[in-house]
């Protein structure tokens, strides 16, 4: 064989493993439920195979799976305009910073590696019964009695924000450092104000970096169902938690499959978007 | 940027509170894991390490310890050593298709958790292989691939090929010049990319509370189990464990890529 045959080969018997990998736990997997999805659970507990479309007449008609997939949707919508507003000015205060940026990233960064389970639960002792907010409260006296001010919409939100909050200014923050500050004095020079300047130069320039965020934590917040177990009530289910109800209590893993492929149709058709207008480069660029 | 305005004010304030609502609930766990009283709330009634002890005594506990350690450490050799292979080839060869390659190497982060759990647990169950601890196994090494994939990437890019090119043209094999001079010079990268693997698997709930066979549990699985009682002082012990291991960990594993990138002189 050639030199230049086994130059050309090389990179493929390294990339080899991890394709593998990637196809026959991901690919072929995700094409296993889409079969699965058309196959019946009898009454006997078996699988019946075949070509059915049972699961999905209930998974896209039943008001009940509707409902919880809207609000689902609603869910991620308000964590993500959340947390871009919490997120903006943070980025814009770590990127034009003139103290140590690297020790305000690494303090940002520090939520990402503490447990995501403990981060959720941690809440319990801020706003549960004897948490700290109503022990405060009952001690200065503006309560009597403590408020249950948990298991509700708000308070998931308020876990799934605290959970996905860092990926949303990092992302933001990459975009806005890449900057030139040149630009924003040019346009004071050339008479803007500095609000001026930030809503025609820099808030434009950012818009990738915002929108990168804003797909991770809409993503990820729809994806979830660790969340509204922790910090929802009964009535809180994300969509998630249907398929984990199906999939694990009910053991209907053909109607599991038929939900969880509604899902990832749902959020998918996202991706592709952003990905057509924006391209995964800057996704890559938040994340690495 | 010139005067500093009321505007920039508001800005640092609110960066300050945004800070603060990060931190003080993971600060109420650390203080509370303190609290000598027998209730996992407010109010402090003392000082004391006694929930870390009954950790120390608690079989559960130590069980799930030993199997998300034991999970993590072979999720990351499995995981790293794919990611370092295909990162070299992307990084180090012009490859048809570069593009394509990445997404989809990094589509693992791009699918639902959710979605790739149930993927992978009903076709591996069509296999034959059911809930057991290969199938977690599995599980982890495909979401965490993309993950050490992106990181020991932006990290390979910063190493010249200079070096290796003069070792090979003073004798040395391809096998040789890998080895002696590629590997280590790589390092600090790959140790990043096990550290993130560890830690990524380490923390994981979603797919790990549908890949668990029976009686199994990791660590975050049996935070979430003990949950379901009531939050007890326990819990929040566990939860400073955590946070010790979970943020000294990474900090450490920068220290040492630090001191050996000073050593190999980069």
């Amino acid at each position: 064989m050639s030199i230049e045959a086994r130059e050309a080969r090389q990179p493929w018997i390294l990339l080899s493993p991890a394709l593998a990998a990637v196809t026959l736990l991901l690919f072929v997997p995700l094409m296993f439920i889409v079969v699965y999805s058309f196959w019946l659970r009898t009454a006997t507990g078996a699988d019946q195979v075949g070509f059915y479309f049972d699961n999905w007449r209930e998974a896209l008609t039943d008001p009940f799976y509707r409902d919880i997939l809207i609000s689902t949707l609603r869910i991620a919508a308000i964590t993500t305009v959340v947390c871009a507003v919490m997120g903006y000015p943070s980025a814009y205060f770590i990127a034009r910073s003139r103290g140590n940026k690297a020790i305000l990233l690494l303090l940002l960064m520090l939520p990402f590696w503490i447990s995501y389970i403990i981060r959720t639960m941690s809440w319990i002792n801020i706003l549960g019964v004897s948490g700290a907010f109503n022990t405060a409260l009952l001690a200065v006296g503006i309560i009597d009695e403590p408020i249950q001010m948990l298991y509700n919409e708000v308070t998931v939100i308020l876990g799934l924000v605290h959970f996905l909050l860092p990926f949303m200014i990092l992302n933001i923050y990459v975009s806005l450092d890449g900057i030139d500050t040149n630009l924003e004095d040019a346009a004071n020079s050339l008479g803007a104000t500095k609000w001026q300047s930030f809503i025609q130069v820099t808030l434009p320039l950012s818009l990738p970096g915002l929108a990168a965020g804003g797909l991770l934590c809409f993503v990820l917040g729809a994806g979830t169902y660790i969340t509204p177990l922790v910090l929802g009530g009964p009535r809180d289910a994300m969509f998630a938690n249907l398929v984990f109800e199906a999939i694990i209590t009910q053991l209907n893993w053909p109607l599991g499959s038929a939900l969880s492929l509604m899902l990832l149709a749902v959020l998918g058709v996202l991706v592709m978007i952003y990905n057509r207008y924006l391209g995964m480069a800057q996704l890559m660029k938040g994340l690495g | 940027m010139g005067s500093v305005g009321f505007g920039w004010h508001l800005i640092r304030g609110w960066a300050i509170l945004v800070y603060v609502f990060m931190f003080l609930p993971v600060a109420v766990v650390v203080l509370l894991s303190f609290n000598a009283s027998q209730f996992g709330s407010f109010p402090m009634t003392g000082f004391s390490f006694r929930w870390f002890v009954e950790l120390w005594n608690n079989d559960a506990i130590l069980r799930a310890f030993r199997t998300s350690i034991v999970l993590g450490l072979m999720t990351a050799v499995i995981s790293t050593t794919l990611g370092v292979l295909a990162s070299l080839a992307l990084v180090r060869y012009r490859v048809p298709g570069e593009n394509v390659i990445s997404t989809l190497l990094i589509a693992p982060i791009l699918v639902p958790e959710v979605v790739l759990a149930v993927a992978l647990l009903l076709f591996l169950n069509f296999l034959g292989i059911n809930k057991s601890f290969a199938l977690l196994l599995f599980g982890h090494v495909i979401f965490t691939l993309p993950f050490v994939i992106l990181v020991v990437q932006a990290r390979l890019v910063s190493i010249k090929r200079d070096v290796e090119e003069a070792a090979m043209s003073l004798g040395a094999s391809p096998m040789q010049t890998f080895f002696q001079i590629t590997l280590p010079l790589m390092l600090p990268a790959v140790l990043a990319g096990a550290l993130f693997a560890f830690t990524i698997s380490f923390d994981d709930i979603t797919g790990t509370l549908f890949w668990k066979p029976g009686g199994v549990e990791t660590v975050p699985t049996q935070i979430f189990a003990m949950l379901r009682n009531s939050i007890s002082p326990e819990i929040n012990a566990l939860g400073t464990v955590m946070i010790v291991m979970t943020v000294g960990l990474p900090l450490l594993g920068v220290a040492i890529a630090r001191q050996l990138a000073k050593k190999s002189g980069t």
